[in-house]
């Protein structure tokens, strides 16, 4: 059987897409993701940006919403990997991690983004040994102890604001001057007493035999080198995005984000179509993903109906 | 067979004196990607039980077994053979690639 729409990817994107193609009765089949399902918002708290939420809304719960709401119209939803995609031809083929192919007319990419690492050699070595990615998975367990947040941006400032919650003190270490992130956040972290800022600081090594023990640090203007005591340190320094499956078959930048000709979400091969955080340097918000999810459903129905 | 749950009352009886290989689950409730492996672990334990004991351990009621095995990132897999800990997995990972880790206890 050859279907109408693959959709892979399951954040607001995925999902949003999801809902308009079951909608527009194009019976999707949708690939969550093993582990991954619901996208990077599962591992958020409490989103206040998302409109008509008026008192915010926890993030896995807003994905939890999103995915019935896709799955009463009708998306067939697979929480299984996506790990082999052939887009060429009229006849795309997905191939999952138990081994069941798919074909389909049309493909909606929206496998999102994943953490950056700093790329320091002690970083893999000591991943899980105070070297984190999830401060709501891991914060808990620095409960009362002096913990570093790398980065500058609104997930950065997010983390170092919850994980207050737990730490007797959170260094935020940002290379720059000034935070990226919305004012708001940023005004939150910078008014919080347990949050202390190292500015134009950037991390050169990771410290530590057996867990994480300090930082070896470098002052950006001064160059001045220094090394400071912590415990765990949480990264925040960005996204990539997850475009590994389609390498070399689907245009992408130099950053690996895929291309798509502007207004629209279609990419350069007919009948495929990217959304959410796998196109989008810029925004990267909840709710521009979820547009972009929208778009993309429109532009495969469309297609589909030549 | 299905996982069991693990607690310091039968920790040593269950994981530390057993006599084959025995996989600790480190999670909590709040943690997503614990969640979202549990089904895989379920399905591994239902399939390769016979080798590989699948326990999980809940770190917000046994937090004193999670300190003394230092554990700082859940999930965390650790696998204990002959009371020692021979491999640990941090990390939420599609089946695919947990079995492949496994490799060598089932």
């Amino acid at each position: 059987m050859i279907r109408d729409l693959v959709i892979v990817g399951s954040g607001p994107a995925g999902y949003t897409a999801a809902i308009y193609a079951s909608r527009a009765q194009l019976n999707p089949v949708q690939y969550e993701g093993s582990v991954t399902a619901g996208g990077a918002l599962m591992t958020t708290t409490e989103v206040e940006n998302f409109p008509g939420f008026v008192d915010g809304v926890m993030g896995p719960v807003l994905m939890e919403d999103m995915r019935k709401q896709a799955a009463r119209f009708g998306t067939e939803l697979i929480t299984d990997d996506v790990v082999e995609m052939d887009l060429k031809g009229d006849v795309k083929t997905v191939k999952d991690g138990s081994g069941n192919v798919v074909q389909a007319r049309s493909v909606i990419l929206a496998m999102g983004s994943a953490y950056k690492k700093i790329g320091l050699a002690n970083e893999d070595r000591l991943s899980g040994r105070g070297v984190s990615w999830c401060a709501t998975c891991d914060g808990f367990f620095f409960r009362d102890q002096v913990i570093a947040v790398v980065g500058g941006g609104d997930s950065a400032v997010e983390e170092a604001t919850f994980l207050t919650k737990f730490a007797s003190k959170v260094v935020l270490i940002h290379r720059r001057d000034s935070l990226r992130a919305s004012k708001i956040m940023a005004d939150r972290a910078l008014n919080n007493p347990k949050i202390e800022m190292l500015w134009n600081t950037e991390v050169v090594d990771i410290l530590g035999a057996e867990k994480v023990s300090g930082l070896a640090l470098k002052n950006t203007v001064t160059g001045e080198l220094s090394e400071r005591n912590f415990t765990g340190l949480f990264v925040a320094i960005g996204h990539i995005p997850r475009s590994e499956l389609i390498i070399g078959q689907i245009d992408l930048d130099n950053e690996g984000y895929v291309k798509v000709e502007a207004r629209s979400t279609r990419t350069n091969l007919p009948g495929v179509f990217a959304c959410g955080d796998l196109v989008d340097h810029t925004y990267r918000q909840a709710i521009t993903a979820a547009g972009s999810g929208c778009q993309a459903a429109l532009d495969a129905e469309k297609f589909l109906s030549h | 067979m299905a996982t069991s749950k693990v607690t310091a009352a039968n920790f040593d009886e269950v994981v530390l004196k057993s006599s084959t290989p025995v996989l600790v689950d480190f999670w909590a409730e709040w943690c997503q990607p614990c969640r979202a492996i549990g089904p895989i672990l379920e399905d591994i334990s239902n399939e390769h039980g016979d080798k590989l004991t699948i326990v999980k351990l809940n770190t917000d009621e046994e937090s004193a077994i999670a300190i003394k095995y230092g554990v700082t990132s859940i999930p965390m897999l650790n696998i204990y053979v002959n009371g020692e800990v021979v491999k640990t997995i941090i990390g939420a990972k599609p089946k695919l690639a947990l079995l492949k880790e496994l490799e060598a206890f089932i």
